[in-house]
């Protein structure tokens, strides 16, 4: 194992990342005539809404996949090898049915006289509510629980996409645990809470920084889903630079600006998590 | 009592991803177009789905592509991730940086900037365009999911097989790579799926004969999807699913024969 | 580290594209044509008829958005496109087009003239009809009044807050609001888009959500009462549910007209033109419009049509009072995106 391993990625990332980006920079510097300019981030200011909406539903998402995935790998890492790779295998399945298709799923389950109100209708539990919870807090009567065309609905997309990129790295450093630090740390006598927050999750770190990425950053840029779910009533990111490229305008300058700067704050939040990081795992993983 | 609360943690996360997947399925079956109402059974998208020359064409592109992508960016991945491993810090950084950029620029940006960059290198778009962006983004998670198993590799091991007189390369191929193999393995995974559902960057990267199936099901989104492409991923569904009880039938037997 | 292996790393690297060149295209006999169409836009046992007839194979692309097909045109070559209008009008400005040869497409004469010469193309040199359609306001008669119908402004209606839709695209959408207003669609006045976008701004409360398919199931499952759309679209979901119906608004709205044409790169014009031919005949016509639901430009479609059909007000909607979108300068589109982010942004 010699760094020199990792040159061939290089060369490949210079032609096919690098390059780009560069071209992307470019743009983002210019205006039509291929002056030089720093108006387009100025424009790009005027979105600071759609970006703040963007990395908070990014954000919640990301979380939500952690506390939904986490016990599920931990779990899958308990089981039977054969047990195990069934459950990777039910994880991963679902995700090689299309997305849209998965996503227009999800619409007809969600809407207003989907497949959960039907059923909540059904069973009587709207009107349970409509007996109890409405008059207690003053609200108008329900014919439905609205679960379609808000940021709830986001943010179940997202996670629906995005959990097996989170459960997968944690699973795979779960596995790899040495059994003996667990048992001796229960052998001191230490509760398994303790034993857990002091030693499984610290030595699970690697898999989570991996399973946040995963995550958080392609789910800030992520487009449709918020037009699909969210009822296209307010923008996230990925739909402002689509409408940039394939509008009425092809305006290349102001989405590479916002590309750039959205990027620049992807980074920013990876930074500080890789600090964290930093402190606790990144050597300590090879010491113990 | 946490046996019980476990199942049903499971169970809930498995309706969760499954619910949808069964809705898709159910409504390949439907005597109408609609998503949500049910008109009837019928098998006529079947049928229709195979003289469907271009869905079957779409899907053969995506199969080879994503196997392609797979198996490059998972040799690619790992290695870089090892090479990566060994790096002094600076470097380091620059290149997790370099691996996190496809991740974070938006998938729209992407394609256009490979669509002008494949023009630039004058190369026609087909399967070698369609692999090479697709590659280029499966990359990064393959070397995500490797290097959290190098970071907990004990390098005594490797150090230990140099002094018993193994050359590098025997060190590296039966010390090193059996205990990352698990990362290897979902990277190769979450490659195919990444591959499988892109369909922004295959839009501008793809020729005029060699659409991917998900590109084909967004083009129809304008109008109505058609049933036929949920009959198709039914189909794909039901045989993965068959693979796998039969690979798993086979492994157990020879778990039994072995002891 | 030795130098001889980095070496081999870098050459490695240098291989890995090189090796990938091998994959190259295919070429049939017969010779082969480039269509590339909106998705879910053609019955298609139409392309194995046509491929039965001439011995041509067909390569079979489709697309999502007229953008989508401009900028797959700039570095790609199909020998037939199907745009629509606008997009015509620029790709003719832009020459992306070239001109057909209507000798090689007797089947011309078939066309309705009421689709012909429009201003997008008015030579009618570059462009075949393909399909036509109105937009107006599908409405479930069941929930909404009658009284409360003939408008646009059925779809900002106090009384219907909730459960009305708005179009999820710049260009339909602030149609919708200049045809009310009495704008132009094709206006380039920068006040009255503005005035036009910040009347949909105040009305956004109103909607549910602004939609494009997504009220194809919306509407026949009622999670709608009233949304903008195509009239072809509006005959398939009354199919789905009796109650709904469609009006075309007094105020007056967009008519569409979507065309084939073969591109100005486009290496196999003679098999543009025998498809372009063979679509346009009575009985491919006939076969397209029953399949996509869509009004036929064709007469002799028309002329193999059950009456009833023929002469359905929703089928094939009178087309007085109507306006077809032109491309727009380069800062007129601007603004719409502007404007359109301006609705969107919070």
């Amino acid at each position: 194992m010699k760094k020199w391993f990792a040159y061939p990625y290089g060369v490949w990332m210079i032609v096919f990342i690098v390059a780009p980006i560069l071209l992307v920079v470019g743009y983002a510097f210019t205006d039509k005539s291929g002056a030089f300019t720093l108006a387009n981030f100025g424009s790009v200011a005027a979105y600071a809404g759609i970006f703040g909406r963007s990395f908070l539903l990014a954000a919640v998402s990301t979380a939500v996949c952690l506390l939904m995935g986490y016990p599920l790998a931990y779990i899958m890492s308990r089981s039977g090898p054969r047990l195990q790779s069934i459950y990777m295998t039910l994880i991963m399945l679902p995700m090689w049915m299309n997305f849209l298709l998965r996503t227009y799923a999800w619409m007809s389950i969600l809407e207003n006289k989907g497949f959960i109100n039907t059923f909540l209708q059904k069973i009587g539990f709207i009107d349970l509510l409509n007996r109890t919870l409405v008059p207690a807090m003053g609200w108008e009567a329900l014919e439905y629980i609205p679960l379609i065309n808000n940021s709830f609905a986001v943010v179940l997309g997202m996670v629906y996409n995005f959990l097996p990129f989170m459960v997968l790295p944690i699973y795979t450093v779960l596995i790899k645990l040495d059994p003996k630090i667990i048992e001796a740390a229960q052998d001191l006598g230490a509760p398994q809470s303790i034993v857990f927050r002091r030693v499984i999750f610290p030595l699970s770190l690697p898999g989570v920084i991996s399973g946040i990425t995963m995550v958080f950053v392609p789910a800030v840029s992520t487009f449709v889903i918020s037009k699909m779910l969210g009822g296209g009533k307010e923008m996230m990111i990925g739909d402002l630079i689509e409408l940039q490229f394939m509008g009425n305008a092809y305006n290349p300058q102001i989405g590479s600006a916002i590309a750039l700067v959205m990027m620049l704050l992807i980074f920013a939040c990876m930074a500080i998590m890789n600090r964290f990081d930093d402190g606790r795992g990144e050597e300590g993983g090879l010491m113990l | 009592m946490k046996k019980i609360l476990q199942n049903c943690y499971l169970a809930i996360i498995f309706l969760f991803l499954y619910a949808p997947i069964a809705v898709l399925m159910i409504f390949s079956f439907n005597d109408n177009k609609s998503r949500v109402r049910w008109y009837g059974f019928t098998l006529d998208w079947y049928v229709e789905l195979f003289q469907d020359s271009q869905i079957l064409n779409s899907l053969y592109v995506t199969l080879v592509v994503a196997l392609a992508a797979a198996v490059i960016s998972t040799l690619l991945g790992t290695v870089a991730a090892m090479g990566i491993h060994c790096m002094k810090r600076r470097s380091k950084t620059v290149y997790l940086t370099l691996n996190n950029i496809p991740m974070s620029t938006s998938d729209t940006i992407m394609g256009v900037t490979f669509m002008l960059l494949f023009a630039a290198l004058s190369l026609p778009k087909g399967y070698l365009t369609l692999i090479l962006a697709h590659t280029t983004f499966c990359i990064p998670g393959v070397v995500l999911s490797v290097r959290p198993m190098l970071r907990q590799l004990d390098k005594s091991t490797y150090e230990a097989a140099l002094d018993l007189g193994a050359t590098p390369s025997q060190a590296l191929r039966q010390v090193i790579l059996p205990e990352i193999m698990p990362g290897i393995v979902t990277g190769a995974i979450m490659a195919f799926t990444i591959s499988i559902d892109d369909f922004v960057v295959s839009y501008f990267t793809a020729g005029s004969n060699t659409q991917p199936l998900s590109v084909v099901i967004y083009s129809m989104t304008r109008r109505r999807i058609s049933p036929k492409i949920n009959a198709v991923s039914t189909l794909m569904f039901l045989i993965i699913l068959v693979l796998l009880i039969v690979i798993n039938m086979r492994s157990s037997r020879d778990a039994k024969k072995k002891s | 580290m030795n130098k001889t292996s980095r070496a081999c790393a870098l050459l490695l690297a240098a291989a890995l594209p090189l090796s990938l060149t091998a994959c190259g295209g295919s070429s049939s006999e017969n010779g082969e044509v480039y269509v590339y169409n909106w998705g879910e836009y053609i019955d298609t046992d139409l392309i194995s008829q046509f491929e039965k007839e001439t011995g041509i194979k067909v390569i079979y692309n489709t697309f999502e958005t007229n953008e989508g097909l401009y900028t797959k045109l700039q570095t790609e070559s199909y020998d037939v496109i199907i745009p629509s209008d606008y997009m015509i009008g620029r790709m003719i400005d832009e020459d992306m087009l070239q001109p057909l040869d209507y000798s090689k497409i007797p089947n011309m004469e078939l066309i309705d003239e009421a689709y012909t010469h429009l201003e997008f193309d008015p030579e009618q040199a570059y462009s075949v009809p393909y399909t036509w359609g109105v937009v107006g306001v599908i409405y479930n008669a069941d929930k909404v009044d009658a009284a409360d119908i003939g408008s646009w402004d059925l779809l900002w209606n106090e009384k219907y807050a909730g459960e009305t839709a708005m179009f999820d695209n710049s260009r339909d959408a602030l149609g919708v609001a200049l045809k009310y207003l009495g704008y132009s669609l094709n206006t380039t006045d920068e006040g009255e888009l503005r005035e036009t976008a910040q009347f949909i701004m105040d009305k956004k409360e109103l909607f549910q959500g602004f939609f494009m398919d997504q009220v194809l199931e919306k509407l026949p499952n009622e999670e709608l009462v009233a949304a903008p759309y195509y009239n072809g679209d509006a005959v398939t979901m009354m199919e789905e549910n009796e109650s709904l119906s469609f009006y075309v608004p007094k105020e007056g709205t967009n008519l569409f007209v979507d065309a084939m044409c073969i591109p100005a790169n486009a290496k196999n014009v003679d098999n543009a033109h025998a498809f372009i031919n063979f679509m346009t005949s009575a009985e491919a016509a006939l076969a397209n419009a029953e399949y996509i639901g869509y009004s036929s430009p064709n007469n002799g479609a028309l002329a193999l049509m059950d009456e009833e059909t023929r002469n359905d007000p929703i089928s094939y909607p009178s087309t007085e009072n109507t306006e077809t979108f032109l491309n727009l300068p380069v800062a007129t589109n601007e603004l719409y995106t502007d404007l359109w982010t301006e609705i969107l942004k919070n």
